[in-house]
């Protein structure tokens, strides 16, 4: 660069010096933060009005509650830091719960466990397919499969739970043995989180999710099989919803189509919503959605301890994903103009 | 337009006009004269303030502090219809167009002249063609089209006419001739000096300095949200006004250095696809050719299916000798070729990811081992080339986003020369980058060029295409029209290549 005259300019901004306390927030993030903040009030508040709230028998049914809907809601923000949204999983936990009940009655714990996880896979290859070959928008592809998913589970099933599984040492473990003395549910969400928060954080396949995420023409232009991604990612969403569907067959003892399952993949949405996760993709992380999944169980956990009546829970849930959104978006500085990007 | 002498002439005067978001000053107390009858230029690099201004002037910022006064009488905006009544308009860069509705329905968009809400499709056609005429831009625009047909610069005619219908006494564009081929900037500058004559004031923000000084009476420079001074055109040179846009001096732009070149690295030979024809063209290692014509011209579809992003429905593409087939721009990557696309911020960046991971984009599975990245070699790659590209970022780790546009460019940059590819294909690398960035982006490309990396530029700037190219090629209704060598190239000859056509056909020329 000999020949060139530029000269490096001034405008190189200064490192701010910040104090310890900006420092600290900024660690740990603003979302995180004000959801840990929710949480105390939350507990605070809960436990006042009613002091079993702290007993650690509540503690541990708050842990075990949330354990479902948290490993869809774990996988649900993958899905979503990828720039999609996947409405199935609630649907596809029920037909995975009816298929393993099934499954175990014909052949055996083992076979039930693999063979519902498998069909977990498929129905996540299905939306995969749907949307990067059928160019059909997440949104309506897997709008369809939520509907078409809980119409096949009640077909294989006539629409009624199915087998008996509350024999089987296997599915005993998993509904109430424990390890350490914690819940075997509980180390399933644990290790779920874990895993997925090390492929995010750490691997190549996350970071290049988030590339996805955040502008799929780039990632395309530099190299990334996008298509790839997505099916990769739909499956990943269909065999963790199926694994939660194995839970509700060992906490109720058989196979439920609809019931334990319905509803899910909302709790899901809001969950990751609420803990920071961009709905335009490309921004989460899987520490707020996990705060977000501990503050939703202990609110409905406070909400039945309190008596106030369970048609309050679904309304509070709504409330809390529209804030959730409103938040993002007004410090997206979204103009109020027109239809929301 | 009306009689000039019946037209009131009015002037724009702002004040100390001062604005701040979230505690970033982005004008601090600035003046602004537009006078009725003159163009002022209003220039300044990237983030020093030009467009926070404009907004301020349609209403869609309001001032901290400071006055506008409109024909002495002291007027403020609360939104843009405020400002709109009080006969300003601003002339957006990129134009919001209704996608699937006609010509003549966008220009009126909002005011659709009819009876008792009917529209009568012909009278909206009719009245159009009026407008179109009346502003010269009849033959260029069909009032049937669907705003999804237009080209960039049919979108900017549409913007333009929606707005002087309603006869604004004060006139702003900005950058309106970016997305403009020269032809079209003719017409749209013999628009604006017949604007001038019927005593409008006129605001021009534009980064190209050539244009200024052939459409401006005066020049208005702003640097960090501070105005620099007001100068005549005829009193002041380009040098001055780069001197004060940037605050040193840039006594040259820019200066090839020669180098040897190599084999070929790149050969196309009657490459087809649904926009480009029989396209033969080669570039070697260590050369820097560009690809000059005009705006769709085919010729960011052909760095699209170069880079493996668009199909080739006949002829072949070589590289170092071998006949390549690519199926997606992981193939051509894998063969050796990048590409800077022409969007920036739609196409190239991922704006919430920080800079550290936008250099590392292409790069992931060299920095990995067993799938997982190596984050302190990622760290050491990302902070060699924002050293190395003088990367003005206050840390890796911020985002893409809050960069201004000559970074976002250098990032992209820096991710290609981090992969290392033995092709570089740059479309409008320069596009929306101030002066300063201007100059280091072309000593970029040519030191990449001095190691032997062959690089083909497509550019709209025919001054970045004569000082930065060995060899041009230029391209005309997706078709090779000419090729001239570093020696043989002029600006004429380059613009007789790019609309021979245009010439006897359409009779756009003056």
């Amino acid at each position: 660069m000999s020949t060139t005259t530029v000269t490096p300019t001034s405008t190189t901004p200064d490192v701010v010096q910040e104090n310890p306390v900006s420092h600290a927030v900024r660690a740990v993030g603003v979302q995180n933060l004000s959801l840990i903040l929710a949480i105390a009030a939350l507990v605070l508040v809960i436990g006042s009005r009613n002091s079993s709230f702290y007993l650690a028998s509540n503690l541990k049914t708050i842990g075990m509650a949330v354990t479902i809907s948290g490993l869809l809601a774990v996988v649900q923000t993958v899905v979503i830091i990828m720039g999609g949204i996947d409405l199935t999983v609630g649907s596809v936990a029920g037909l995975a719960s009816v298929s393993s009940a099934m499954l175990f009655t014909h052949a055996g714990s083992t076979v039930s466990f693999v063979g519902a996880l498998a069909i977990g896979a498929v129905c996540g290859l299905i939306s995969g397919c749907i949307v990067v070959f059928g160019r059909v928008t997440p949104m309506i592809a897997t709008l369809a499969g939520l509907i078409a998913f809980k119409g096949v589970a009640q077909l294989v099933s006539d629409g009624r739970a199915q087998g008996y599984t509350g024999a089987d040492p296997f599915y005993i473990f998993l509904a109430r043995g424990s390890v350490l003395g914690i819940p075997t549910l509980i180390w399933v969400l644990a290790l779920v989180a874990a895993l997925v928060h090390v492929m995010l954080r750490y691997t190549r396949i996350g970071r290049n999710i988030y590339a996805v995420g955040g502008n799929d023409t780039a990632a395309r232009l530099s190299g990334i099989k996008i298509n790839r991604y997505i099916l990769g990612v739909f499956i990943l969403a269909g065999v963790v919803a199926a694994l939660a569907g194995i839970l509700i067959t060992a906490r109720t003892g058989s196979g439920q189509p609809v019931s334990g399952s319905e509803g899910l993949e909302f709790q899901s949405i809001t969950a990751a919503a609420l803990g920071g996760v961009a709905l335009r993709g490309g921004k989460g992380s899987m520490s707020g959605t996990i705060l977000a999944v501990i503050l939703l169980g202990i609110l409905l956990n406070g909400m039945s301890l309190l008596g106030v009546n369970p048609f309050w829970q679904n309304v509070a849930q709504g409330s809390l994903l529209v804030a959730a959104v409103v938040i993002q978006q007004l410090r997206n500085g979204e103009r109020r103009v027109g239809l929301p990007k | 337009m009306t009689e000039p002498d019946e037209v009131p002439r009015v002037s724009l005067q702002a004040r100390g006009i001062a604005k701040s978001f979230a505690g970033v000053r982005a004008l601090a107390g600035v003046d602004l004269d537009l006078p009725a009858g003159k163009v002022t230029a209003l220039m300044g690099e990237n983030g020093a303030g030009k467009s926070t201004l404009l907004k301020i002037l349609t209403g869609d910022y309001q001032p901290d502090a400071g006055t506008i006064e409109i024909g002495g009488r002291v007027v403020s905006f609360a939104e843009p219809s405020d400002s709109r009544a009080a006969g300003v308009r601003v002339i957006a860069q990129e134009p919001e167009i209704v996608p699937f509705v006609s010509v003549a329905e966008n220009i009126y968009l909002g005011a659709l002249p009819g009876a008792g809400g009917a529209v009568s499709q012909r009278r909206l056609q009719d009245q159009a063609r009026i407008d179109l005429a009346r502003f010269g831009f009849d033959g260029l625009l069909d009032p049937r089209a669907r705003g999804i047909d237009l080209s960039p610069a049919q979108r900017q005619m549409v913007e333009i006419v929606r707005a002087l219908i309603d006869e604004p006494r004060v006139i702003c564009f900005d950058e309106p001739t970016s997305s403009l081929s020269d032809t079209e900037t003719t017409v749209l500058f013999r628009l604006i000096a017949r604007l001038r004559d019927d005593g409008c004031a006129i605001g021009y923000v534009s980064h190209r300095l050539r244009e200024i000084f052939e459409v401006a009476d005066q020049v208005t420079v702003l640097r960090d949200g501070q105005l620099i001074g007001t100068r005549t055109i005829s009193d002041t040179s380009e040098s001055e006004v780069v001197r004060m846009m940037v605050g040193r001096d840039l006594s040259a732009m820019f200066e090839r250095t020669s180098h040897e070149v190599g084999e070929v690295a790149l050969e196309l030979a009657g490459v087809c696809t649904d926009d480009v024809t029989d396209i033969s063209m080669s570039v070697r290692r260590g050369e820097i050719v560009a690809l000059a014509g005009l705006v769709g011209a085919g010729r960011t579809e052909l760095a699209l299916a170069i880079s493996g992003d668009r199909p080739i429905t006949s002829g072949t593409i070589k590289v170092g000798g071998v006949a390549q087939k690519f199926r997606s721009p992981a193939d051509a990557i894998a063969a050796g070729i990048g590409l800077a696309p022409e969007e920036r911020k739609a196409d190239a960046l991922v704006m919430v990811r920080s800079v550290r991971d936008n250099i590392a984009l292409a790069v992931l599975g060299r920095l990995s081992r067993f799938g997982f990245v190596n984050r302190r070699a990622e760290r050491e790659l990302a902070a060699t080339y924002i050293s190395q590209l003088r990367i003005r970022t206050p840390s890796m780790s911020q985002l893409v986003q809050n960069l201004s546009g000559g970074n976002q460019q250098k990032v992209v940059l820096a991710r290609w020369l981090a992969k290392q590819t033995d092709i570089l294909v740059l479309d409008e690398p320069t596009r929306g980058v101030d002066v300063g960035a201007k100059a280091e982006i072309y000593a970029i490309i040519d030191e990449l060029a001095g190691k032997g990396v062959a690089v083909l530029v497509i550019s709209s700037e025919l001054p970045e295409v004569l000082g930065l190219a060995d060899r041009i090629v230029v391209m005309q209704d997706g078709r090779v029209t000419g090729e001239l060598t570093r020696a043989e190239a002029t600006e004429e000859r380059i613009l007789t290549l790019a609309i021979a056509d245009h010439l006897s056909s359409e009779g756009v020329l003056p």
